[in-house]
């Protein structure tokens, strides 16, 4: 049962890892008024190109950074589309989405199939021998200390700072923001690169550390239900992260199940992510008052600075 | 000083529906050519086995009816629903569970010769269709939540659904355990087009899926309707038009059409059910959709030049060793920039001095 | 009578100036908006920019102030050329501006707010607002959000965000169209402050009374041009009229006849929960208006009436229990959609013509066809097109709607004219009642006499109208009754003869006989 509870516990941190960094940074662009739906593509192509460049460089940090940029680099055609072309930000997302996938599929080509070693875990002298506790907090890779890091670090950006003033002020109102001085496209476009960043991030965890390969369709629908988990957490960072934790927990939960022999077709399990989402988006959304306290206002609407 | 500026149309372009489309392409041509001549391959032979090849041959010209049909079927709907700013990206899902409705229909009545069998069963898909997307317009009036994110979460729980069903309750008994039902009857197949061809008759449910559309977008109140509530929902609530109604219609109409479009696979090319029904056809559809500039007529258009983009690039990894990959990054690039493109539709390019004051 | 103060050619080759504006030119795809515009503004002036609706004046200061610039021409600051690359920009040259639409972020905080314009430490700016609020007699509290601030709460704010960049010339735009009556004074005194203390202040507005107690100068503008600057203090009213507008404003005609005696509308103690967190809930509203009325509903907008006004449209509905709060002739509506009451005799003039009352991507035809009853223009669900431009054309010309035809987009069309269109469209309907609201906002002088006299034509052929405007004089003009709308509860009716002054005071929540005098806004 204790084990069963570490593996649940213990895994969900690391099982969350992934959706975490790309929720995050998907709730900072959002923050700013721009929806961009393509962070399955930018975690699909984040996670091929740290795979492919860890693989050749024999360095997962190597791999790390250049995943993240190869995402945050994949993000600024979004940002062209939506800030220069005023493209629709739903189509936009979508058109980058489906570029990314194929992105990664061409780099992850000659990668196919093969695995990579994990990045060690790192114990944390005196708390990691604490019974029970320890062996659940304090026995992970140093990304899944860096992702709950960054719960903290966005969420203290975006209330506390000018920088995270701009952003909100860029996503309630763009108009009155480039009224008081604010370079309205830069804003976005900062927040939609990080966004990227982010997502690139999740995707190289998922490749080189979490499952430790690379296969095309390794993400499947893991950068949609990073976006839905924005909403699900209200925009707010420690919402958004407390909501990949709960999906982190009820994916480790089948896995748990299965493993105890219980009796369910194994299509339900891995249909669950999905139905579990869609309640959990039904159910949040219901409550519409409350939402629109949070919801950035200009949220996917199209900023044309043409007065 | 000479500048080249952009500016706000003041009335709609004649040109920019024809003109948009084109520099997508060429520009997807010119960066899809760069691209593959990077990893080594010969500019030439990638044309050749992308443009040329599918259309030198009968077989080649077959290959792009069939899979034309399902694009400008899914596409219709889903344009419709597009216009009136409804987001279902789920199509493919609508698909799966349309043939799966279709199969199950073919697989119970395998000895029948009736010639209602095959409309039975499109009438089971397009229900099927039109129930798994209703399940997203049910969420979106009754919860408000994103039919962009339920839409494609559903098609997900499809798939799920399907592979169950081929090993499972759908499975052949005398397949050796494949993951595929039974091979359907043929009166539960559509006829073939063009013979040696793999082209069928379901083609033409695509094109009266056009017409229809044409129809119901540009001659009827309720398509006018649609139309309003996606360029302005307030004008929309304004006028009393039920934003609810629109959800529900648009969502209906997209899932009935891929719907349709999953029987036209499992009673056309592949004659059985199987965990391949699609290379995608659900998701080229939304591209095929916004190529087509939301237009019935442009839509056919965009889905003969996506079916070649399939076709070209199944030659292209065989003859010309082409990653897999390709087709997928070409539909991408088109449709990149065809939004970047689409900035012509609101603005036009106009040289202009400007003497800047000092 | 005018009094020529300076020839503006002239002021501009004097360079004693504060900011001397010569020759600016600024063109749009369809209209000039600045043509030749030459104009001086002086330390210890308050300058007004008089002129109708699209004379340019808004044009003129978004090029001063760097959100746009223009095609040609100059602009000395202190003697020394200057271009405005954004307002950022002009902050830094020392000119500030208060907008007339605010640009406050509801969601956040007054200091949070102001650190934009001067980026400091939250606790440091705060303590700076507090002090200069002192000073100046603008209180605001620095940690409350924005969205809980009244009107005039927010105008302060924005002065204050204003005045903390120190400016030398400060441009106000429109500063009391957002205000009750009693806050004008206040306004007034603290910009003779401003200026006693040598800053050059730009005062923009078409109110003639205002500009004639307030300003030193006043530069006409019309139709993008400068037509004069003279001396208000001496200029008679009707002067500065003749030069703002061209001609003279034409008055509407009216003449007295009898109500009904049943109301074609009527709210019974309608409450109202506020349908999202920055809108304001209705209390205990009843309201009736008898068939060839024209009732007014005035009060400092955000005060509840749009929230009023999408009940009585259909743009909000009841649910079935509540929906004999708002009956039609009798008849309870409340729970209808917006259609099912025009099929029942209601029409509806919205203040946002682009994006609501009408499309602004799709044609005039095309917008006919928004309010049109199906059952005659779309007969079985097919749309008779040739009948749906017949309508079009025919309001077109009824209403004299300037424009390309009736397959002219309604975008491409002057806020006066689509505003024709709209009134024209509803009309059309003949209803048995016409709700308006802000129906002159953004219109020219010629439109705004014709609409105002559409308005009264119809009532007197037996058509309830309901009018709510932000415009008190506006309503003064033309309505026969008016309620004043304050934080959700609405005033028993005010009859003709007016009394301005009581009807001021009830727009800050103060009502003759009750203690109650809550001067908030």
């Amino acid at each position: 049962m204790i084990d069963t509870l570490v593996f649940v516990i213990g895994g969900m941190l690391a099982a969350a890892t992934s959706i975490l960094f790309a929720s995050l940074g998907e709730t900072v662009s959002e923050r700013a008024g721009v929806l961009n739906l393509s962070v399955e593509g930018m975690m699909a192509t984040g996670a091929a190109a740290a795979f492919g460049i860890a693989t050749l460089s024999g360095s997962h940090a190597l791999g790390f950074i250049g995943g993240g940029l190869a995402a945050g680099l994949l993000s600024m055609v979004f940002a062209a589309l939506v800030l220069v072309f005023y493209a629709n930000q739903v189509a936009a997302g979508l058109a980058v989405g489906i570029l990314g996938l194929g992105i990664s599929a061409f780099i992850g080509k000659p990668f196919e199939g093969n695995t990579i070693e994990k990045i060690p875990k790192l114990d944390i002298p005196g708390l990691s021998d604490v019974v029970l506790v320890g062996p659940i907090l304090f026995h992970h890779d140093v990304m899944v200390y860096l992702a709950c890091a960054m719960i903290f670090i966005v969420a203290y950006v975006l209330k506390r700072t000018q920088l995270g003033r701009m952003i909100r002020a860029v996503g309630e109102n763009p108009q009155a923001a480039a009224s008081n001085g604010i370079p309205v496209r830069l804003v976005r476009c900062g927040a939609i690169g990080f966004g990227g960043f982010m997502a690139g991030i999740g995707g190289a965890y998922l490749s080189t550390a979490y499952t430790a390969l690379w296969a095309e369709g390794l993400i499947s629908g893991r950068g949609w239900i990073a976006v839905a988990l924005v909403v699900f957490g209200s925009w707010l960072p420690f919402r958004v992260a407390l909501g990949a934790y709960l999906f982190g927990g009820i994916s480790l939960l089948e896995l748990s199940l299965q493993s105890h022999g219980v009796k369910l077709p194994s299509q339900l399990l891995s249909a669950s992510p999905y139905l579990v989402t869609i309640l959990l988006l039904a159910f949040i959304s219901r409550d519409q008052y409350r939402l629109r306290l949070s919801r950035p206002m200009a949220l996917g609407q199209t900023y044309r600075n043409e007065s | 000083m000479l500048d080249l500026a952009l500016v706000p149309r003041t009335e709609r372009s004649r040109s920019a529906p024809i003109v948009v489309p084109l520099i997508a392409v060429v520009l997807t041509l010119i960066c899809g050519t760069l691209l593959l001549s990077l990893i080594g391959k010969s500019p030439a032979a990638v044309v050749h086995s992308f443009f040329i090849q599918p259309l030198s041959s009968l077989n080649g010209i077959g290959e792009i009816i069939l899979k034309a049909g399902p694009l400008i079927l899914i596409a219709q709907g889903l344009a419709i629903g597009y216009r009136a700013n409804v987001w279902n990206i789920g199509a493919e899902g609508q698909l799966i569970v349309g043939a799966i409705a279709g199969a199950t229909l073919a697989i119970i009545f395998e000895t029948s010769n009736s010639v209602f069998l095959l409309p039975a069963m499109m009438l089971a898909g397009a229900a099927a269709g039109a129930a798994w997307a209703g399940i997203a317009a049910f969420l979106r009036v009754r919860f408000s939540a994103s039919e962009i994110l339920t839409s494609f979460m559903l098609s997900s729980v499809a798939l799920q659904l399907l592979y169950y069903l081929v090993t499972g309750p759908l499975r052949d008994p005398m397949g050796m355990n494949f993951p595929q039902s039974i091979v359907f009857g043929s009166a539960a197949l559509f006829d073939v087009l063009i013979p040696g061809t793999r082209s069928n008759m379901s083609i033409f449910v695509g094109l009266a899926a056009t017409v229809l559309a044409w129809f119901f977008m540009s001659r009827t109140i309720h398509g006018f309707r649609l139309v309003v509530g996606g360029m302005a929902p307030d004008a929309a609530r304004y006028a009393g038009y039920s934003s609810a109604r629109a959800i529900w219609l648009s969502l209906l109409i997209g899932g009935a059409c891929a719907g349709l479009a999953g029987v036209g696979e499992v009673a056309g090319p592949l004659g059985m059910l199987q965990r391949n029904l699609s290379p995608g056809y659900g998701y080229a559809a939304i591209i095929v959709a916004f190529l087509g500039g939301l237009n019935p007529i442009g839509i056919v258009f965009a889905a003969l030049l996506m079916a070649l983009l399939y076709v070209g690039g199944d030659f292209a990894v065989v003859s010309a060793g082409v990653p897999n990959a390709s087709a997928t990054i070409l539909q991408g690039m088109l449709l990149v920039f065809y939004l970047a493109a689409s900035l012509l539709f609101t603005h036009r390019i106009v040289r202009k001095s400007v003497k800047v004051a000092a | 009578m005018t009094v020529p103060l300076q020839h503006p050619k002239h002021a501009a080759l004097q360079n004693d100036g504060l900011l001397v504006l010569d020759g600016i030119t600024k063109a749009y795809p369809s209209v000039v908006a600045n043509d030749g515009v030459s104009v001086a503004f002086r330390k210890g002036h308050i300058h007004a920019i008089l002129g109708e609706n699209g004379a340019g004046k808004s044009t003129l200061m978004k090029i001063i102030f760097g959100v746009t610039q223009p095609d040609s021409g100059t602009m000395l600051w202190k003697g020394e050329a200057v271009a405005p690359r954004g307002p950022a920009h002009a902050r830094a040259l020392g000119i500030g501006m208060v907008f007339q639409h605010f640009s406050l972020f509801e969601t956040m905080t007054v200091a949070e707010n102001i650190s934009f314009a001067l980026p400091l430490p939250l606790k440091e700016l705060s303590a700076k607002i507090r002090d200069l609020g002192e000073r100046l007699d603008l209180v605001v509290d620095p940690g409350q959000p924005v969205h809980d601030l009244s009107v005039g709460e927010r105008q302060r704010v924005e002065i204050i965000r204003c005045l903390l960049q120190d400016p030398e010339l400060i441009i106000m735009d429109e500063p009391t169209a957002v205000l009750p009556p009693s806050g004008i004074p206040k306004l007034f005194q603290t910009l003779r402050k401003l200026a006693d203390d040598g800053r050059a202040i730009v005062f923009i507005s078409h109110k003639l009374q205002e500009i004639r107690e307030l300003c030193h100068t006043a530069t006409i503008m019309r139709a993008g041009r400068v037509v004069a600057t003279v001396d208000p203090t001496v200029t008679p009213e009707s002067e500065l009229a003749r030069l703002m507008v061209g001609s003279a404003i034409p008055a509407p005609k009216r003449d007295s006849h009898g109500f009904g005696t049943s109301p074609a509308l009527k709210i019974e103690s309608l409450d109202l929960p506020a349908p999202d967190p920055f809108a304001v809930a209705l209390r205990d509203v009843s309201l009736e208006v008898f068939p060839g009325e024209i009732v007014g509903i005035a009060g400092v907008s955000g005060n509840g009436q749009s929230e009023l006004v999408k009940v009585i449209s259909g743009e909000t509905r009841l649910g079935a229990s509540g929906a004999g709060a708002v009956r039609l002739g009798g008849e309870a509506i409340g729970s209808l959609r917006a259609g099912g009451r025009r099929a029942r005799g209601m029409a509806f003039v919205p203040e946002d013509r682009l994006g609501r009352g009408a499309v602004p991507s799709l044609s005039l035809a095309d917008n006919a066809l928004l309010t049109a009853p199906a059952r005659s223009f779309a007969p079985k669900g097919l749309v008779s097109f040739s009948k749906v431009k017949d309508l079009a054309s025919a309001i077109i010309a009824a209403y004299d709607v300037r424009c390309g035809g009736p397959d002219a987009l309604a975008r491409s069309l002057s806020g006066g004219n689509l505003q024709k269109f709209i009134v024209g469209r509803e009309t059309a309907l003949d209803p048995k009642l016409l709700i308006v609201a802000q129906p002159t906002w953004g219109v020219d002088v010629g439109a705004t006499a014709a609409i105002r006299q559409k308005l009264i034509d119809l009532a007197k052929k037996g058509a309830a109208v309901l009018v709510v405007s932000d415009d008190l004089d506006e309503l003064l003009e033309i309505t026969d009754r008016i309620h004043v709308m304050f934080r959700g509860r609405l005033s028993d009716g005010h009859r003709a003869p007016f009394d301005r002054n009581a009807i001021g005071l009830a727009m800050t929540g103060f009502i003759a006989g009750e203690e109650r005098a809550t001067a908030h806004a």
